[in-house]
């Protein structure tokens, strides 16, 4: 019972609830950068910056390279995959239902015209 | 004057920039009138609402300005799934406001904005919005779909996270 992994869910979802955090990673998605870089448009501190990242990190939305001293932060595409994902099974499961509901409308309107009546080639 | 042209012939799903909404519309080879019954109608809307694999129960239904509805949905191995809500206004063949919680998670709840509009020639076309508390709450509930099926995605970030942790 239950979902497994619910908290790591949740985590993702947290961590792109904030607008600052989307608009970062909306800018990783086109290059990695550094906190330095991130900072930059903002009114902000960089260790503000690197709290951000840091709550993307531990979503496991941003991995940073551990060699390297300016340590670039890299978007894991991945995960952005699955929400894709998610939206498309979410359209799925919606025009399913629809589907169901055009054959009871079908079948409803058969109930209601009279089984002697035939009103003609209307589709 | 037929035309088999549709704009939306399959459910589109927007999901909102600016508000944590869901827009999904949809059209129907039918009349208004006939899909308005078919979610206003307890008996007509458990045999659509919920999956093949479900079966689905109505328990409340008073179908009017605070009146309230209910209805579970139960898998083959008997997990159930309740969910309930209110009706805030209902005005015949064009609109249906009511709230709608999953009882599982009882302190979500989303305000359903559901229109109808006629097309002519017997069809329609109704827009369904769903209103969340946060961008976090809507995301979820697009995530999980609300019941079944979601397992494998779940694996997949549970395994993604799991890498990531152990990298520490």
């Amino acid at each position: 019972m239950g979902l497994p992994a619910e908290d790591g869910l949740s985590r993702v979802f947290a961590a792109l609830a904030d607008p600052t955090r989307r608009d970062i990673v909306v800018r990783l998605a086109t290059a990695d950068a550094t906190v330095n870089e991130l900072a930059e448009p903002y009114d902000v501190s960089l260790q503000a910056v690197s709290k951000h990242l840091k709550v993307l990190e531990d979503a496991g939305l941003v991995t940073r390279s551990r060699d390297a001293q300016r340590r670039p932060a890299h978007l894991e595409a991945e995960v952005f995959d699955l929400m894709k994902k998610w939206i498309e099974r979410y359209q799925r499961q919606a025009e399913a239902r629809y589907v169901r509901l055009d054959q009871l409308l079908t079948e409803l309107d058969e109930e209601d015209t009279p089984s002697t009546g035939n009103e003609g080639a209307t589709t | 004057m037929t035309s088999n042209t549709t704009t939306h012939p399959e459910t589109e799903i927007v999901a909102d920039d600016t508000v944590p909404a869901v827009r999904m519309t949809r059209e129907f080879n039918a009349p208004v009138s006939s899909v308005f019954r078919a979610h206003t109608d307890p008996a007509l809307y458990a045999r659509w609402i919920g999956p093949h694999e479900l079966t689905t129960t109505i328990g409340e239904w008073d179908c009017r300005t605070g009146g309230e509805w209910s209805y579970s949905s139960t898998d083959a191995d008997g997990n159930a799934y309740d969910f309930f809500g209110s009706f805030h206004e209902v005005r015949p063949n064009e609109l249906v406001v009511q709230t709608f919680t999953y009882a599982g998670f009882p302190d979500g709840v989303s305000l359903e904005r559901l229109t109808f509009q006629d097309l002519g020639s017997g069809r329609c076309r109704i827009v369904a919005v769903s209103l969340l508390d946060s961008f976090e709450s809507r995301d979820m509930m697009i995530a999980s779909g609300m019941e079944i099926g979601i397992k494998e995605g779940y694996e997949k970030l549970d395994d993604l996270l799991a890498a990531e942790d152990s990298t520490d």
